[in-house]
């Protein structure tokens, strides 16, 4: 199943990215990655989804770190646990936990800095209840950053974990 | 293969032998160039009709040895080789030469292009080397890395990597491209594009393959691509990151940082993808694994001592829980890469606020910073050890550069690749 639908999404992709040069062969994945694929619910209804709506706090996304820090800050601790109750009231839904970090240093290293971003947010939401099998948590290292700029301001933005849903 | 060994270095590698106390018959050991604190003095004179060429073979030849750090170019402006038999070597050896190339090209009338290049001991006015090749024009380049090959090969007695390959991340607008270049980041071609970011390509063992991982599906995820086809297969996407591809020296077994089992953690892998191993376990991040030439070891960035250093543990059928660190100097020390030999890894160091490339030898662990730049990442040694490839920051953009490994040279050379460039990787000797 979970096979079916990576390779449903990677079609997907592809088509989005039509302007890229792509791989020529072999997209088929192994292993026991989390497949992600359209909401199913996306027609169901016209009534607000909580995780959308600008008043809940379900559509803030993004838990901020201090610096050589993976300590989620009391600040974030409502807004993790709110997603930690979503997700035990909501059994199907499943999130990615995206960890990021500064620029400076190995990309190696920032990866792993920002798995433990990632992790951190995990664990606080598996200690309110919630299934570990709704969560995976990965990190995009100082790859995909917020704040462009070479500065504190922006370091600071590029430290953190954003809660992304399935399908989003 | 006559080992080219001017008399003054002789002296100066006697005088250094009895400051050091060496038994004099350990002289034969020692590599006189390999300390790079002197450079062979070559002449390369224009090859004849080389005009008529849309690329100056000499120019291609003479940057190559340059880079190396062994050689010193001199100039030679107005003086002119004909026929071999009409050098005059005091013309040369006055301005300091101690050796000469000379050559010349014929255009053939199919498109090819006959190239003769002649090697020549200047002092003792003998022929060295002399080869003659033909090419389509359109290889050129790859000659004139041949030729570079031979006359460095001859003259250090070591092996030349100028025909070799590099494998780097070029960044243009939103687009990622992995692409792999000749040796001085010429005939760049990519393997992939894509508008997801791409880190870490390592070369397989026989340069066939590289592996990489690429963020296209949201998450890192680590792929094997074989570069005469561009087939490509997913070997790592478990649950969690995967990242930091590194290939056994047999070229059977990738590690892999994983983070399955929670943190991120060093892992085993066949080349095809099964057969998932641990291979060490800690507390703390455990990354950028790379084998020892003999497959027996990793060595690899930890911060389970508190900030991150390069460790070493042993690579067997069991969990390392222990590892031995390598590195005590300053509070950040990251990315390591084993030499071909093993005698000694690169690695960036954190020096103030800024990042440089660094060489430790395994032996006396002694540590030489070879660059002052601002921000060095991913150094990788040329197959012959002689030369670190790396990437560094000018004006903002990421551009490739490399050093001579001795660190008694300090010169940086920029390679011209375009876009924002980062990841570098030297690839292996060509079969």
């Amino acid at each position: 199943m979970s096979k079916i639908l990576s390779v449903v999404l990677i079609s997907l992709l592809s088509a989005c990215a039509s302007k890229t040069i792509q791989p020529t062969s072999g997209t088929g994945t192994e292993g026991s990655s989390v497949a992600t694929a359209p909401p199913a619910a996306a027609a169901k209804t016209a009534a607000i989804n909580p995780l959308n709506d600008p008043n809940n706090i379900l559509s803030k996304r993004s838990v901020y770190f201090n610096l050589d820090s993976f300590v989620v800050k009391d600040e974030y601790k409502s807004l993790v646990s709110s997603h930690a109750n979503y997700l035990r009231e909501n059994a199907t839904a499943k999130v990615l936990l995206q960890g990021s970090a500064d620029e400076r240093g190995s990309r190696e290293y920032n990866l792993a800095l920002g798995q433990r971003r990632a992790d951190s947010v995990k664990k606080a939401m598996t200690l309110s209840g919630t299934k570990e099998a709704q969560i995976e948590a990965v990190s995009l290292g100082e790859e995909k950053p917020r704040g462009t700029d070479h500065n504190e301001t922006s370091w600071a933005e590029n430290r953190r974990t954003d809660i992304r849903y399935q399908g989003e | 293969m006559q080992i080219y060994r001017p008399q003054f270095v002789f002296y100066v590698v006697i005088i250094l032998l009895w400051l050091i106390g060496t038994p004099l018959h350990a002289a034969l050991n020692i590599e006189i160039f390999g300390g790079g604190a002197t450079q062979i003095p070559i002449a390369i004179a224009p090859f004849s009709s080389e005009e008529k060429l849309k690329q100056s073979l000499t120019t291609v030849v003479a940057a190559d040895l340059q880079r190396s750090g062994l050689f010193k170019l001199i100039d030679s402006s107005g003086l002119r080789v004909g026929d071999l038999r009409e050098i005059t070597y005091t013309d040369w050896s006055s301005r300091g030469a101690n050796v000469l190339v000379t050559g010349g090209i014929t255009m053939l009338t199919n498109g090819q292009v006959e190239v003769q290049f002649s090697l020549i001991d200047l002092a003792k006015q003998t022929l060295l080397i002399s080869d003659t090749e033909v090419v389509p024009a359109e290889q050129l380049r790859a000659t004139a890395h041949r030729i570079a090959d031979k006359i460095y090969e001859t003259l250090t007695g070591d092996v030349g990597v100028f025909s070799t390959r590099i494998a780097y991340v070029a960044k243009n607008e939103n687009k990622y491209a992995l692409q792999v270049a000749d040796a001085d980041g010429f005939n760049a071609q990519s393997v992939i594009e894509y508008t997801e970011p791409i880190i870490s390509p390592a070369w397989s063992p026989d340069g066939a393959q590289l592996a990489y991982v690429s963020f296209e599906n949201k998450k890192p995820v680590i792929y094997v691509q074989t570069l005469a086809t561009r087939a490509r297969k997913v070997i790592s996407n478990f649950k969690g990151s995967n990242s930091a591809p590194a290939w056994s020296p047999d070229g059977k077994k990738l590690a892999v940082v994983l983070s399955i089992k929670g943190g991120s953690q060093i892992f085993l892998i066949n080349a095809d993808g099964g057969a998932l191993q641990r291979l060490g376990q800690s507390s703390g991040i455990d990354t950028e694994p790379s084998f020892s030439p003999d497959g027996r070891s990793i060595i690899f960035t930890s911060d389970r001592g508190g900030s991150p250093q390069i460790y070493r543990m042993p690579v067997t059928g069991d969990v390392s829980t222990v590892a031995e660190r390598l590195t005590f100097e300053g509070s950040y020390n990251v990315s390591p890469q084993y030499s071909y030999d093993g005698k000694s890894f690169t690695f960036i160091h954190r020096n103030g606020e800024n990042f440089n490339v660094a060489v430790q030898n395994l032996d006396t662990r002694q540590v030489q910073l070879l660059t002052d730049s601002r921000s060095d990442e991913s150094p990788s040694f040329a197959p012959n050890n002689r030369i670190i490839l790396y990437a560094t920051r000018i004006k903002g953009k990421g551009v490739l550069a490399s050093v001579p490994s001795s660190g008694k040279i300090t010169a940086e050379f920029f390679l011209q690749v375009m876009g924002d460039i980062r990841e570098p990787t030297w690839g292996p000797l060509r079969k």
